[in-house]
């Protein structure tokens, strides 16, 4: 069955509840798309082939018995490498942790497997999730199954391509300043970087602990909204996790978006590309069309996000990563790849005494200012709608050996990470047939309008409809 | 002495809560095979985060009360970045400039016995690392790390530089212990390294020190060096260590040189300090707020409620004995010392008063006789002492009357003592311990035999 791999959640998990497709089936298909696609794009570090499998004819199992269960039940994921899974090798991408298997799993594994999802494998991405086009990894690039000489985005690489490739139907991410909505956008998927506090960070690998966020990919909103509903929430590990509870993301969501005022911030639209600019307008026109109302709106010092982004998070990588010393467990310091000894450098710097004031409590006033830019945008505003990326996928190698060129990348998704506010990235077209993603922002913990507002749009257009040809 | 001495004290204190400082395992590790009190969050493995142990930070902000600090409305943890086998993380998570509770005092008593206050920073609230043994195993020289200790609640108490002797921060330091413990945060045990104390010193001229202008005392200025004591597992050789770091720098001092910044630790065996790390190669801890705990916020009234829960303080229970019981400050300060002790003598006095026994001779009993009071039962003790205190009820007169009876029914034995029989008067004695039921003194019994027999 070859359109297996076109499936939704929505679809597959309706077919295996009234038993026409069994969860064995689809993610034997999965695995089967992932081992034989991994030689070309390189998605996978690890592919969970026993594990799931059993779990598959566990919920065909429970299915038979006429259980109840999960949208999920049977979902073939990919997880980033970067989420602790009990029992399965958990490299972070880095050599450093080749042959580091955790003894737990992280929190929103644990809640997928409670939801008795199918993890099919552990994805690629930059070793600690440190860069934005996936070619960092001490595992080799990801490739962008659009066009295979050009990076799928990153940090999260294998985990949009595993989705965007149909080799999973669903993929765990990490958003620290871009990884997940970038990638999406790159690979014409929708990707999520929710409220920080809104999904534990618990179990997951931290890059930049006040700055990361747990998401996912989907092949479209609903979707998306189903993988929400399981993972939002606390746990009761992580002191950050909001207590307020999660809302039912799937409820509502195909309430129109009329009267709703959308935000164009002038500062994202400057100086770019003008092809980019075109299409982001052009899903502007559509949400006009069906009843918003859209208004110019200023988020004055977005140009220091970069600069202080990059102050903020090598600080807290310099910290993070200290534990990763060989004695305990995983390989010695040598194994440090070249991004992630330069953001420790950097950290160890601009943290040291004498220098603190000047560059990470500065940085903090600016992030704050940052975040009052939001603040009050939401004032005037229900959502800000921007491009994602300031290029198109570029490729493989031409901005490897120009950091500054790379940390650019990020420069309009860095700002929700430092206000914390969460992001919807979705598909909107393509340009010399390569995709282009749109960012819906919102307030805090508005992750239920972002979806309304992303479902209404991709009603229109269904981009996800158009597979990439591999 | 020509100088000074200048010292300040750092003590820290293992806090005896059920679980670690971040995690639920448990933190009663003394004794326990190694590395089975752990989990992924004490073990610092890859994507574990921490969760503030709540009755921790009630521990500290009750000490802080206890001390007379002032309690931060908002605090905060923040990551100390340094780098040991022994810790988990690479950062032991503590806190630097928002700590729970700033500027106490405490009162110690000097030498010469004149009160003195010693200025307290701040109490602030961290987690012990942990612990490291140096063995051969297999012919190998190796070094094995236990983390049962890593992440146990561990509360820093800093002290302002005004100790001037090693006596004082002796008393100081007992006295922090004394409070720990009538508060019950911690067992504050030294051998156990429930308590470990590292005292700053330096010396100051004495010239400096005497220049008065007005009547007041110049300013005192701190010593442009400091020397940090590490290694210290007992009160003994905290002093011992002082005094010897004392002569040292004044050494130094006389040379007309300045004693190195430095840290250095106490050599038990030899009674002296090694320097260990000089001030060139001082850690630079980098200190940034901890990212994976929220900044904490009290009120006014959960203060109060700290304040209020305070059970009776070493002092306060020191000056009520005094007053209440009409003891002496001695006896006083004695039976406050331990505060079991100081609630065992409060139950025998209310258990007494029904005999009329006298809280006095109560106290002079459990001072002089040391009752094991894990199984004496107060009233037990009462009853011990009525009975005790019965036997001299017999006077001066009545004791006579019997011992004349005794002499005259025993001629025989009165006859042999006269002989120079001595055994012949342990014969009276008897009689005359039978004659009182008991009731007398045999000393007291034998002397009047004696005197009655010689006249």
């Amino acid at each position: 069955m070859s359109d297996l791999s076109n499936l939704t959640i929505q679809e597959a998990s309706r077919l295996i509840q009234s038993k026409k497709l069994k969860a064995l089936e689809l993610t034997e298909a999965s695995i089967g798309r992932a081992k034989k696609l991994n030689q070309k794009l390189n998605s996978f570090i690890t592919i969970c082939e026993e594990e799931a499998v059993s779990q598959a004819k566990k919920v065909d199992k429970l299915i038979a018995n006429g259980q109840k269960m999960n949208a999920l039940a049977g979902i073939p994921f990919g997880i980033k490498d970067l989420f602790s899974t009990k029992d399965i090798r958990t490299t972070a991408g880095s050599k450093v942790l080749e042959n580091y298997v955790p003894v737990y799993d992280a929190a929103s594994v644990a809640r997928l497997n409670n939801a008795n999802a199918c993890i099919v494998g552990k994805t690629n991405l930059d070793a600690w999730a440190h860069g934005s086009s996936g070619e960092n990894s001490d595992f080799g690039p990801t490739r962008n199954p659009y066009d295979l000489s050009r990076v799928p985005g990153g940090s999260s690489s294998g985990s949009a391509v595993s989705v965007s490739s149909g080799s999973s139907l669903a993929a765990m991410g990490t958003d620290t300043g871009g990884s997940i909505r970038l990638p999406a956008s790159f690979c014409n998927i929708v990707g999520l970087k929710p409220t920080y506090g809104r999904v534990s960070r618990y179990g997951v690998i931290a890059m930049a602990s006040s700055l990361d966020c747990i998401g996912h990919f989907t092949k479209t909103v609903y979707d998306n909204a189903l993988v929400l509903n399981v993972t939002a929430g606390e746990d009761g590990f992580d002191s950050t996790c909001t207590a307020q509870k999660p809302d039912d993301y799937t409820k509502d969501i195909e309430k129109s978006v009329k009267g709703l005022k959308i935000g164009i911030p002038k500062e994202y639209f400057e100086n770019l590309d003008r092809k980019i600019k075109g299409l982001i307008l052009e899903a502007v026109k559509k949400l006009e069309k069906l009843g918003a109302i859209v208004e110019d709106i200023s988020l004055p010092n977005t140009e220091y996000g970069v600069a202080a982004y990059y102050i903020i998070q090598p600080s807290e990588v310099s910290s993070n990563l200290a534990r990763y010393d060989g004695i305990r467990f995983g390989k010695t310091r040598e194994k440090f790849g070249s991004e992630a000894k330069r953001r420790i450098i950097l950290g160890t710097y601009t943290l040291s005494s004498g220098y603190y004031d000047a560059y990470y409590l500065k940085a903090m006033k600016v992030r704050r200012i940052i975040r009052n830019d939001f603040v009050d945008a939401f004032k005037k505003v229900d959502v800000i709608v921007c491009s994602v990326s300031p290029t198109l996928p570029f490729k493989l190698g031409e901005k490897v050996s120009d950091p500054l060129q790379m940390y650019l990348a990020d420069i309009f998704t860095v700002t929700a990470n430092l206000a914390g506010v969460p992001s919807l990235a979705v598909p909107c077209g393509f340009i010399d047939d390569l995709p282009v993603g749109m960012q819906i922002i919102g307030p805090d913990f508005s992750e239920k309008l972002l979806y309304q507002v992303g479902y209404a749009y991709e009603q229109e257009t269904k981009w996800y409809g158009i597979k990439p040809k591999i | 002495m020509k100088y000074a001495p200048v010292i300040g004290l750092e003590i820290h204190i293992e806090l005896a809560t059920k679980s670690k400082m971040f995690c639920a395992c448990s933190a009663d590790y003394f004794g326990a095979k190694p590395n089975t009190h752990t989990c992924p969050i004490c073990l610092g493995l890859p994507g574990a985060m921490p969760k503030a142990n709540v009755k921790a930070i009630e521990f500290t902000q009750k000490f802080g009360s206890a001390v007379g600090c002032k309690l931060l409305l908002s605090s905060k943890f923040d990551r100390k970045n340094y780098f040991y086998p022994d810790l988990a993380k690479g950062f032991q998570i503590s806190q630097y400039d928002l700590p729970f509770s700033t500027e106490g005092s405490l009162q110690i008593k000097t030498e010469k016995g004149d009160l003195k206050k010693v200025r307290i920073t701040r109490a602030h609230l961290e987690e012990d690392t942990g612990k490291l043994t140096h063995a051969t195993i297999n012919d190998r020289r190796v070094t094995l790390v236990d983390f049962n200790r890593s992440g146990v609640p561990l509360m820093e108490i800093v002290s302002e530089p005004d100790m001037e002797s090693a006596n004082e921060a002796k008393v100081y330091a007992q006295k922090i212990r004394q409070i720990a413990r009538y508060l019950g945060i911690s067992d504050a045990d030294m051998e156990k390294g429930s308590m470990r104390i590292e005292p700053n010193v330096s010396l100051r001229k004495v010239t400096e020190v005497s220049k008065v202008s007005n009547g007041t005392k110049a300013k005192k200025e701190l010593p442009p060096y400091k020397v940090e004591l590490k290694n210290i597992n007992s009160f003994k050789f905290a002093e011992k260590a002082i005094d010897y770091e004392i002569k040292r720098q004044a050494e130094i001092l006389d040379k007309g040189e300045v004693p190195a910044q430095e840290t250095r630790g106490f050599n038990e065996q030899k009674g002296i300090t090694v320097s260990q790390r000089s001030k060139e190669f001082a850690h630079d801890y980098r200190y940034f707020p901890e990212p994976d705990l929220p900044p904490l916020h009290f009120t006014e009234r959960q203060f109060e409620k700290i304040k209020n829960e305070l059970s009776e303080l070493p002092d306060e229970k020191y000056q009520r004995f005094i007053k209440e019981f009409n003891l002496g400050v001695y006896d006083a300060e004695i039976l406050t010392r331990e505060q079991k002790v100081a609630e065992y003598f409060e139950e025998a006095v209310k258990a007494g008063e029904k005999a009329k026994i006298s809280a006095k001779v109560i106290a002079n009993f459990i001072i002089n006789q040391k009752p094991n009071i894990e199984k004496v039962l107060p009233a037990d003790l009462v009853s011990h002492i009525y009975q005790k205190t019965q036997k001299t009820h017999i006077s001066d007169d009545e004791l006579e009357e019997i011992v004349k009876k005794v002499l005259g029914e025993n001629k025989k034995a009165v006859e042999d003592y006269k002989k120079g029989k001595d055994v012949a008067l342990q014969v009276l004695v008897g009689a005359v311990m039978r004659e009182s039921k008991g009731n007398v003194d045999p000393q007291k019994a034998k002397a009047m035999l004696k005197n009655l027999l010689t006249n």
